[in-house]
């Protein structure tokens, strides 16, 4: 596959995000590799995300999410089509921690600020207010290793807020933990990502798991990655994973996911 | 929080239980029994190595293996360790310990400098890199005792043409290890700095160089051994004048086919190799024990 968008004509009316809108992705695609041996990752894909929205991204293997999110972020550039985050500043949360090991739990999220160059008074203040704000100011001091797998996410999630970004954007960032510990980070999530109004970005294959979270889930397909199907989720108050509502929108969308995959397989 | 009610309340507990259970953190015995069991197991197996060496050498001595015991020629332990103990009282050892310690420092000093400077050097330049890493490992191949007739024709018989080959010995495992380092730095872990906006110097100062620490002590200890070893082959192969070397001492007692004089020198020169090894494992083992690279059942 070496289909090829043209470049994006400057000046075109593509539109700069607007102050309602964190996230807006025009036509993206992505080829990985030259020639024969070239892949099409992602396929003239957009989506706007809305300042505050919760959106989660699902799909099943190969629909490019990760490169989406790397792309957003700026770790990689699309081969064609725009990416705008409007010079908002983004940051990112991967599967694992990927926390520093030879620092303290404090001195990890304190690296962040340091790179970009908050004062030290400022940095100590406010990296322990950030692991109060994820439970774990009683473990500032202790190394990654010391730790388990949800505390360390947590203090990968502290370390990304510490970015006072307005986008954060999550690459499965709970994927690798279990159901119990799971349940409990999306109460904090929800909870932080209320009080700082944050916009997010949240790439999962958890079906249920977009489901408890999203104010919108959107449907990836596979290789090449391309929006199939977008769900609205109404807020009507706090939900829960094993509620009714939870279950059928998950139920949907598996639904759907399936057939997706049904069409790989014939 | 301001923003807490009661139901958060319930979720904070349940997370501060669930990180508890977790841990599982729970001492079973007190701090100085656990330092005194630590020392006791770490302290036994030396002692039983040295009693080992003791009884196989007091046996082949007893046996009398060549007939040499007649002719005065082996010395059992107790006489060998008498002539140490002597030889411990007069300024002469001392002297020569002093002398060669400061050679090693000196030596290992220099190879410090230059394998680190090469190591970042060619770390950065990736073309650089293959070429240099072909020399490296070429240079690693060659006994250092190779290199003392080049090294005498060049600087004369002194300490420089030592220095020489203690350089040429442990400057490319210091450069490797530093080389290794930065190439095994996770990739995720460049990702995320580079996410955090980490750049440049910034990017080497807080993460590269961190990240290979590890991989340059290792070559740090390695490049000891091979500096310590080349260092006493130039001792016993230059003998320089007016300098007092473990190595000379070494030399006068082979000279003077004085068995338990040279057992003496060579006891002190394992005794300084160990305990510098020691300083090496110490500093290893607390750089792994700090990122979580031991097993902590294996260590206690």
């Amino acid at each position: 596959m070496q289909r090829r968008a043209a470049p994006p004509i400057p000046g075109a009316p593509h539109g700069r995000v607007d102050h309602a809108t964190a996230i807006r992705l025009t036509e993206v695609s992505k080829v990985y590799g030259k020639g024969d041996a070239a892949v099409l990752a992602v396929d003239r894909l957009s989506l706007t995300v809305a300042t505050g929205e919760f959106v989660c991204l699902i799909g099943a293997s190969g629909c490019g999410k990760s490169t989406l999110l790397s792309m957003v972020a700026g770790l990689d550039t699309p081969t064609s089509g725009q990416v705008d985050t409007g010079g908002q500043r983004v940051a990112i949360m991967f599967q694992e921690p990927a926390l520093f090991p030879w620092l303290t739990a404090r001195k990890n999220v304190e690296l962040a600020m340091r790179a970009r160059k908050v004062p030290k008074a400022v940095r100590a203040s406010r990296a322990a207010g950030l692991l109060d704000t994820v439970h774990l100011a009683d473990f500032a001091d202790k190394r990654p290793h010391e730790l388990s797998g949800g505390m360390r996410q947590r203090v990968a999630l502290a370390r990304a807020l510490a970015h006072e970004a307005d986008v954060l954007l999550m690459d499965e960032p709970f994927g690798a933990l279990d159901a119990m510990t799971r349940d409990l980070l999306h109460d904090e999530l929800e909870r932080i990502c209320a009080q700082r109004s944050l916009t997010v970005l949240f790439v999962t294959h958890n079906v249920r798991e977009a489901a408890r979270l999203g104010d919108r889930v959107v449907l990836l397909s596979s290789r090449p990655g391309r929006v199939i199907d977008e769900y609205e989720v109404p807020r009507t108050g706090p939900r829960r994973i094993d509620s009714v509502q939870v279950a059928e929108l998950a139920s949907n969308v598996t639904d759907r996911l399936r057939e997706e995959m049904r069409r790989h397989g014939a | 929080m301001a923003l807490s009610t009661g139901t958060s309340g319930v979720k904070d507990s349940a997370i501060a239980g669930l990180d508890s259970l977790e841990l599982g953190q729970h001492q079973v015995t007190s701090r100085p029994a656990r330092i005194a069991g630590k020392t006791w197991s770490t302290t036994w197996p030396k002692v039983l190595a040295i009693a080992i060496v003791l009884a196989a050498w007091q046996l082949f001595y007893a046996i009398n293996f060549r007939g040499d015991t007649a002719s005065g020629l082996v010395k059992g332990p107790a006489t060998t360790l008498g002539a140490l103990a002597t030889q411990l009282g007069h300024a002469q050892l001392w002297q020569a310990i002093e002398d060669t310690g400061r050679t090693a420092l000196a030596g290992y000093a220099l190879a410090l400098v230059i394998g680190t400077a090469i190591g970042a050097v060619v770390s950065r330049i990736p073309p650089l890199r293959a070429a240099v890493g072909s020399i490296i490992s070429g240079l690693q191949t060659m006994p250092s005792i190779a290199w003392f007739p080049f090294a005498i024709i060049l600087f004369g018989t002194n300490v420089s043409a030592i220095l020489f080959v203690m350089v040429l010995g442990a400057a490319p495992s210091i450069a490797n290890g530093l080389i290794t380092g930065v190439d095994y730095t996770p990739p995720l872990l460049l990702r995320a700095g580079r996410t955090m906006g980490l750049r440049g110097i910034a990017l080497h100062r807080y993460l590269i160089l961190p990240a290979s620490l590890p991989a340059y002590l290792a070559g740090l200890k390695q490049g000891w051994a091979f500096s310590w070893r080349s260092l006493l082959a130039g001792e016993l192969l230059v003998v320089i004048i007016g300098h007092v070397s473990l190595g000379l001492l070494l030399n006068t007692a082979q000279e003077n086919q004085d068995l338990s004089g040279a057992i003496s020198i060579m006891i002190v020169i394992l005794v300084f190799g160990i305990a510098i090894d020691m300083v090496f494992s110490k500093i290893d083992l607390t750089v792994r024990r700090r990122r979580g690279l031991l097993d902590s059942a294996a260590t206690g």
